[in-house]
Order: structure tokens, then C-alpha cells, then sequence
């Protein structure tokens, strides 16, 4: 069952107010809600929230087998799954059509985009790989959880470290068996597994990633009056009549442009809105590495 | 797999003998072969090839479906088996194929005039014979086509066309092989008020560039609607001439 879409008086005065040049939660045409980063015990585990949308990424590491045809190269996977959790406009089990483009966008953003140097994650080549899971749990939707999905996913990325392997000859012996215990400074000391201080451990190592895409969605109206919305709300995003997704890095590269049709745009208005965002990925960018470097600042790695 | 051809050579020649700013032959058929749809085309692009037909707007279905205010557009996508060089069956579950109903859908619901057909449905096959790069593009153009020969209202003519870049210089209507290896760009433009419905790109490509090539995809596309226009203006004269030499005076397209 679908949910009634919003109201004609709803519509009415949510479009009325933008004409005004005013959004319902009280921000700019072009301003982000308030990003909010909380980590998680374990290295990978982001909780990434945009106004009241929240969307949990996490990720583990294991060894498998290559593929025959890619002997050199690791594997990732993304599993993210929309539950009904999130907003009761998604079912379980079908995919619904929101499902399906954040889903695809994010193996663009993230695959196809090659974030993650795949080769890096070569232990032995056609004998051992290491296969990154990325799992994404949407926790509440309150409009643009593509976006917030993105972050997340990216952050997760950056935060995560692997364990480190020692090969020698066909053997291979992790060195840092668990990096997930490289734990928090203060609390819960005493009952650490004692893994980190044998003698042989080693801190475990970040991804190696090319580069860092970050997601804007814009959404327009067909009113020509009323000028592009970034990080459209929940109602906004119901009732846009298209939406456009940049997604980029702070080195000015784009990674996947997507405006699925809707309202048609001018050439200039388009190109107008990409190099927005390439002012916004840049702010989003020093955002995200001073939230990382504090994190990691609040945790103790032990390496003897 | 391409990394011994040569995407441009020094000649300025490409892979399939054509130079940079050169599209594909394009190949229209509006006439269908034995179809009972209201609409049919069969384009292509080079050794692309897509086949769309258009049923509409007639009752729908199911009662559930309609609206009362508009017809509602239905788009079904298949890619055949023996469409690429890999024989590949895709189900319909496929997320690609998902993906490229819902982008034709969001494309084209703007453009067809629905609320002439309230409670009726307009259902849209689309059937992908042949694949050689710029798939999205040839499934535009041939529903842009399918439904201007239906008789089905629209705003204007939806032209795609996909561009890339070989290090610095800009490439139109790319083959498999070329959009394989290079960061492009898919536009369609409406010709009439020079706007643009849809871009997408999936390689990463610096900001500057994209510039250069989204600006050149938008100057193709009108070059493909000219090709479009004639192509549907033959079709109508071919319908007309019949009612003439009989001495009715030709009303329109639809007239039939």
C-alpha cells in the first residue's frame, strides 16, 4: 500500500513559501542541514545523519578467493537494504523505485567511480584477496537519503582499517588479527582482548583510496520562479518535479552526474549547478577529514 | 580488452573510420511490419538498434492503475539475449533494466501532454536488438519517434545523444568500445526550447571537461532531431498521398 501523497493545502503552501523565496525548515535555497558524524566502537562504523535523516554504514573485511578473471584485484560489495524502519513509504521485500536509484547510484559513486584501489587489497595474487562489505542500514527518512547514504558510505571508507597480513611464502598470517579492538581511550580497558599487545601486532592500515566523491542532490520545480533546492526535505522531495545528483570531489573531478528527466533545464542552469557543488564538495571535504582526525586522535592504537 | 586499438589516431580518425564530431549513420523505420501497435519505430544508431511500440491511449487494465486527472505511462525495457556479443539473458528484475525503464518514464512523463487522456494508459515497449554504445540515447530517440507516430501529443521532440573525451578531444555518439575506455556523457535535449532533459554521467571527468562536451552533446542532439523530423514528416507524407489521389483533402497526421 502506498501512503497518500502530501495534501493539496500542503502543496499549495510548500510551493507558495518557495515562490517566496522561503523553505519550510527556515534554510537557504543552498544550504546543507547540519551534518552530523558519530563513530562507532569498531574502525568502519559511521553514523551519518542529515537533519533527521539517518543512515548507518558499516563495513568488514575478509579473505576470500579472487575472481579467476581478476587474480590481482580485492572485491567489494554493497548491501543496503531500505526497510520499512526508514519510512513507511517502503516495503520489504520489492524494491521501490527510490530503492532502485539509490542503489544504483551508490555502486556508481562507489564502484564504478574506482574510490577504493582494489588492487591494494591484493594479499596473494589468484590465492588470497581481502573482500570489503558494505552493508547500509537507513534509519529514519526525512528526505535526500541518497546524499546521506553517500556520506556515510565514504566515511565509513575513510575510517575503516584493515588488519594487517604477513606472506610468507603461500602462508599468510594476519599480524593485526582484529582491528575492530582499537577501542576508544578512556572506558573498558581492562577486558580488551590481548591481541593488540602480543608482540608480533602491528596498527592496522587504512584503505587506500583514489579520491573522496561526495553527493548533492539538487531538486526543481516547474515553476520557473523558484530557484533549485539543495538537500530538498522530506515534503520537498515528494514533490519536486526533478531531481538532479552531482556527485564529486574536492579535486574538482566529477564522478557521476544524474538527471533522470523531469523538468527540463537550461544548459547554463545545469552547468551553473555543478560548479556550485564543487564549492560545496570542497567545504564538505575539510568537514569530514577534521571529524576523522578527531576521532582518530580520541583512540588508542597500541604497537609494540 | 581495447587497450591495443586506437581510440584516435594521429590522423584524427577513430576506431570505426569516422572523425571526431562524426555520428553514426542513423537509421529510422516508422513503418511497422505486421505490428497491431498504435505507434512503432525501429531506430538505429550505427550497430545499435532499437525497436519501441506504442499502445495508446486505450483502458487501462487494471482500475487501480489510472488516474483521474491524466493517462498514465507505462515503459516496459527487454534487452534481447543476442543483443550483445556475450549472450546474456536478463530477467526483468534486472537493476539495469530497472534503471533504464525509469529513467525513459521520468523522461518522457513531462513531455507527453497525459492530461488530454484522462483514466487511459499509454503502454510503451521498448525492445533492444543490437548493442554498440549509446543504449540510453537509441531507447530516447526511438520512443521520442514511436510515440510522434502514435499520434500522441508531446511538448517537443526529445533528441539524446551520448559524448566523450579522449584525453583533450571531445568524441560524438561513442560505440561500445569507445564508452568503454572513455568518461562520457549522455544529454537529451528538447530542440524546440533548446532545454535539457536528462544528463547522465557514470566515469569521473574533471569539471572543465564535462563543460566542453555536455555544450558539443547539446549542439548534436539537434542535428539527431533533424534527422528525427524528416524521418516522421516522410512517414506522414507517405500516409497522405493515398487520401489524395482519391481527392480527400488531407487533415492531418492521424488521419488514418
Amino acid at each position: 500500500m502506498r501512503p497518500p501523497s502530501p495534501s493539496i493545502p500542503e502543496r499549495e503552501f510548500l510551493l507558495s513559501a518557495l515562490k517566496q523565496n522561503l523553505r519550510l525548515d527556515g534554510r537557504d535555497f543552498l544550504e546543507i542541514r547540519p551534518i552530523q558524524l558519530s563513530f562507532g566502537p569498531e574502525l568502519g562504523w559511521v553514523e551519518c545523519s542529515l537533519g533527521k535523516t539517518r543512515v548507518l554504514a558499516h563495513i568488514d573485511a575478509k579473505m576470500v578467493k579472487p575472481q579467476p578473471e581478476r587474480p590481482f584485484e580485492g572485491v567489494i560489495t554493497i548491501h543496503s537494504e531500505i526497510s520499512p524502519m526508514a519510512s513507511s513509504e517502503f516495503e520489504l521485500g520489492r524494491p521501490s523505485e527510490e530503492e532502485v536509484t539509490i542503489t544504483r547510484m551508490l555502486d556508481k559513486v562507489i564502484r564504478r567511480s574506482d574510490v577504493v584501489d582494489k588492487e591494494s587489497l591484493c594479499i596473494l595474487a589468484g590465492q588470497r584477496v581481502w573482500h570489503l562489505r558494505l552493508t547500509i542500514h537507513c534509519l529514519s527518512d526525512s528526505g535526500n537519503l541518497l546524499d546521506c547514504a553517500c556520506l556515510a558510505s565514504i566515511v565509513a571508507l575513510k575510517h575503516f582499517r584493515r588488519p594487517d597480513v604477513e606472506v610468507i611464502g603461500e602462508e599468510v598470517t594476519v599480524v593485526c588479527s582484529n582491528p575492530f579492538f582499537v577501542q576508544p581511550l578512556e572506558p573498558q580497558l581492562d577486558y580488551l582482548p590481548s591481541l593488540q599487545h602480543e608482540p608480533t601486532s602491528r596498527a592496522p592500515i587504512p584503505l587506500s583510496l583514489h579520491h573522496t566523491p561526495y553527493c548533492f542532490t539538487f531538486a526543481f520545480f516547474s515553476d520557473a520562479s523558484i530557484n533549485p533546492v539543495l538537500d530538498p526535505s522530506l515534503l520537498e522531495q515528494r514533490l519536486n518535479e526533478g531531481l538532479i545528483s552531482i556527485a564529486l570531489n574536492a579535486q574538482r573531478e566529477l564522478c557521476v552526474v544524474q538527471k533522470s528527466g523531469g523538468v527540463p533545464l537550461e544548459p547554463a542552469d545545469v552547468l551553473k549547478i555543478v560548479n556550485f557543488a564543487v564549492q560545496k564538495a570542497k567545504i564538505l571535504d575539510t568537514f569530514v577529514e577534521s571529524r576523522l582526525r578527531e576521532d582518530w586522535q580520541g583512540r588508542s592504537v597500541e604497537v609494540r | 580488452m581495447s587497450s591495443r586499438i586506437e581510440i584516435l589516431n594521429a590522423g584524427g580518425y577513430r576506431s570505426d573510420g569516422r572523425r571526431q564530431y562524426e555520428l553514426r549513420t542513423i537509421n529510422i523505420d516508422l513503418f511497422p511490419q505486421g505490428s497491431a501497435a498504435d505507434g512503432f519505430a525501429t531506430l538505429s544508431h550505427g550497430l545499435t538498434q532499437v525497436s519501441v511500440c506504442v499502445f495508446g491511449p486505450r483502458e487501462a487494465k487494471l482500475r487501480s492503475q489510472t488516474f483521474h486527472d491524466r493517462a498514465n505511462v507505462n515503459i516496459e525495457v527487454g534487452i534481447a539475449a543476442f543483443s550483445s556479443s556475450e549472450r546474456r539473458r536478463r530477467g526483468r528484475g534486472d537493476k539495469r533494466i530497472l534503471e533504464i525503464s525509469q529513467t525513459l518514464k521520468s523522461t518522457f512523463d513531462p513531455v507527453i501532454q497525459s492530461s488530454l487522456y484522462p483514466r487511459s494508459q499509454i503502454d510503451i515497449y521498448v525492445q533492444v536488438l543490437q548493442q554498440d554504445g549509446g543504449l540510453l540515447q537509441a531507447c530516447i530517440n526511438a520512443t521520442t519517434l514511436a510515440l510522434a507516430n502514435a499520434g500522441i501529443p508531446l511538448t517537443d521532440f526529445v533528441c539524446a545523444v551520448t559524448s566523450g573525451v579522449h584525453s583533450t578531444s571531445p568524441l560524438l555518439d561513442l560505440t561500445l568500445l569507445e564508452e568503454n575506455d572513455l568518461p562520457n556523457v549522455t544529454v537529451a535535449v528538447m530542440p524546440r526550447s533548446g532545454k535539457v532533459s536528462l544528463v547522465t554521467m557514470e566515469t569521473r571527468l574533471h569539471v572543465d571537461r564535462f563543460e566542453e562536451i555536455f555544450r558539443l552533446a547539446g549542439e548534436a542532439g539537434k542535428i539527431i532531431h533533424a534527422e528525427m523530423k524528416k524521418a516522421v514528416k516522410d512517414r506522414t507524407e507517405r500516409l497522405v498521398a493515398p487520401m489524395q489521389s482519391l481527392g480527400r483533402p488531407a487533415t492531418g497526421e492521424n488521419d488514418y
